[in-house]
């Protein structure tokens, strides 16, 4: 027993830090976000929110670019990850780290890479915003796709499709009937490494619009850059909520067994 | 077999595609002109100017001194941090795993911003001073990587035979040398995964950076310069300077270097699990 105990004390330092600057921090927010720059309770921020037509404008597009970004990342990915993981061939791990590999490239420099060719090929940010800033999307959260998908998909039970096919589906059928259920919560996890980051991102769009799209992430940042304590918190609260929102709703189809960082990565 | 080649020629198409901007930048970096696209013969000028660039060494100095700093930082705390809740009670543990939880799906601009408008807070309210410092970006970039650490040797502690460390007190250990002598050196593929991603992350992270920042470590500048910070403040402006670009060249080799090398290992180490298994 006396030592059980010791071993669990040994997780106060990690604890006393994450209670002093991850929960205290959100408790400043709500009450950044619910007060005015006199310290008084106000509404303001959540009024002047819902009031203006530019950040409800800069919310809705902020929402559209997720999910659409969310959609091609999986389009192309989910594909990529199958025919990876269906064959032996120990050269396809290598295929994998490849397409991870540009994330060690630091994302920054990336992204201006990204906006130069783009430039260079005359589909700048100036002329083209939207194309420009899916693209450099694209090209950021691909890798967070296939990883977890890949993962997924190694483990897929190969005679349960099998079974199925010879109990009379045809492709088609053995795709929605059998591989695609099994692949579900790799699907979830990877739509998860995405959506978010998306809405919060501010370099990307940023850069490869240059300055003419503004996601959520831009609007938080420019509120900071501005000293804008009150509206700045309550937009982080928006975002907390789509956290959440996303979390339960996705809540059922995570994997049951929690790999922790290796989904991540 | 048609078709299995149709399936890798996109596979490959895709690959190729997402090497495009490294591969052109890379490209460019052997010429010494300001755009990319204008081709002014071989040269090795950028190189030479981009270790003459003392922006970009501070820089580049600033970003490894916060990397290795904080991984040691988050690797201590949460590798404590995963065996102390491990041995916690089942519902005190459940109440970690959902601390540490909050800022893995927290967006890193709600983390940098909540830490922001705290610092600011305490800095007018009770220091009556500006908080803003190596310290604040140092925590900033603990709170990143800290929690997948935590992640990363979660599952290593699962999988530890838990009468080992029994065995090392019966045989005379006190507790702090079981812990050294039995339990670390099992959790250390966890340990240095976790290491290893904590550097990363922190490499590669802008936005709490630029958020939670403060005056210079190494030049007294008035507010630190990373790698990411330095080149979002060029990129405003106009293209990827022109030394950047061999400095792109020389991370792409290294980090090849580090992959290959990394796979390499790992495939020796399956190949070792498997001969013993064949025993």
């Amino acid at each position: 027993m006396k030592f059980s105990l010791q071993r669990k004390q040994l997780c106060i330092p990690y604890f006393i830090f994450l209670i002093l600057f991850v929960v205290i921090p959100i408790l400043f927010i709500l009450f950044y976000a619910f007060t005015d720059s006199a310290g008084n309770f106000s509404l303001y921020s959540l009024i002047a929110f819902f009031t203006s037509t530019n950040k409800i404008n800069v919310l809705i597009q902020s929402l559209l670019f997720s999910v659409i970004n969310t959609i091609i990342c999986l389009l192309v990915g989910y594909p990529i990850a199958y025919i990876l993981a269906s064959s032996k061939a120990k050269f396809n791990y290598v295929v994998v780290m490849l397409f991870v590999m540009p994330m060690w490239i630091n994302f920054v420099l990336r992204t201006g890479a990204t906006r130069d060719v783009l430039t260079w090929i005359g589909l700048n940010g100036g002329q083209h915003p939207y194309i420009a800033t899916f693209i450099g999307l694209f090209y950021n959260y691909l890798p967070f796709v296939i990883l977890p998908l890949y993962s997924t998909m190694l483990k897929l039970d190969k005679a349960q499709i099998e079974a199925a096919s010879d109990l009379g589906c045809n492709r088609f059928q053995v795709f929605t009937k059998s591989i695609f259920p099994q692949t579900i919560p790799g699907v979830v996890s990877a739509a998860q490494m995405v959506f978010m980051p998306t809405m919060s991102s501010y370099v990307i769009p940023e850069t490869l619009s240059e300055g003419k799209i503004i996601l959520f992430g831009n609007s938080i940042y420019l509120g900071f850059s501005n000293n804008q304590w009150n509206s700045a918190s309550f937009m982080a609260i928006i975002m907390l909520a789509i956290v959440c929102i996303s979390m339960l709703v996705t809540r059922n189809y995570t994997e049951k067994d929690q790999e922790g960082g290796s989904s991540r990565w | 077999m048609v078709k299995k080649a149709f399936k890798y020629t996109f596979v490959y198409l895709v690959l190729l595609i997402t090497y495009i901007p490294i591969f052109v930048l890379i490209a460019f970096s052997f010429t010494n002109t300001t755009y990319i696209g204008d081709w002014n013969g071989f040269s090795l000028e950028l190189f030479i100017n981009l270790f003459n660039s003392k922006e970009t060494m501070i820089a580049l100095g600033n970003t490894l001194i916060i990397a290795f700093i904080s991984a040691i930082v988050s690797t201590f705390l949460g590798v404590t941090g995963a065996i102390g809740a491990f041995y916690s009670k089942k519902r005190t543990r459940a109440l970690y795993e959902n601390l540490n939880q909050l800022p893995v799906v927290n967006p890193e601009i709600v983390i940098a911003l909540s830490l922001v408008v705290m610092f600011v807070f305490l800095g007018n309210t009770i220091f009556k001073e500006n908080l803003f410092s190596f310290w604040t970006l140092l925590v900033g970039h603990v709170i990143l990587s800290a929690p997948f650490v935590y992640l990363n040797v979660k599952p290593k502690l699962q999988q530890m035979d838990p009468s080992l460390y029994e065995a090392a007190l019966d045989l005379g250990c006190s507790p702090k040398k079981a812990l050294s002598k039995v339990m670390i050196p099992q959790l250390l593929p966890g340990i240095l995964s976790g290491f290893i991603l904590a550097i990363t992350l922190s490499l590669d992270d802008f936005i709490i950076t630029a958020f939670t920042r403060g005056p210079g470590l190494l030049s007294g500048e008035n507010a630190i310069e990373t790698l990411s910070t330095l080149v979002q403040a060029k990129i405003k402006k106009g293209p990827i300077p022109p030394e950047l670009r061999a400095l792109t060249t020389i991370i792409f080799f290294v980090v090849l270097i580090v992959v290959i090398g990394i796979t390499i290992y790992q495939n020796k180490s399956k190949n070792r699990v498997k001969r013993r298994r064949s025993f």
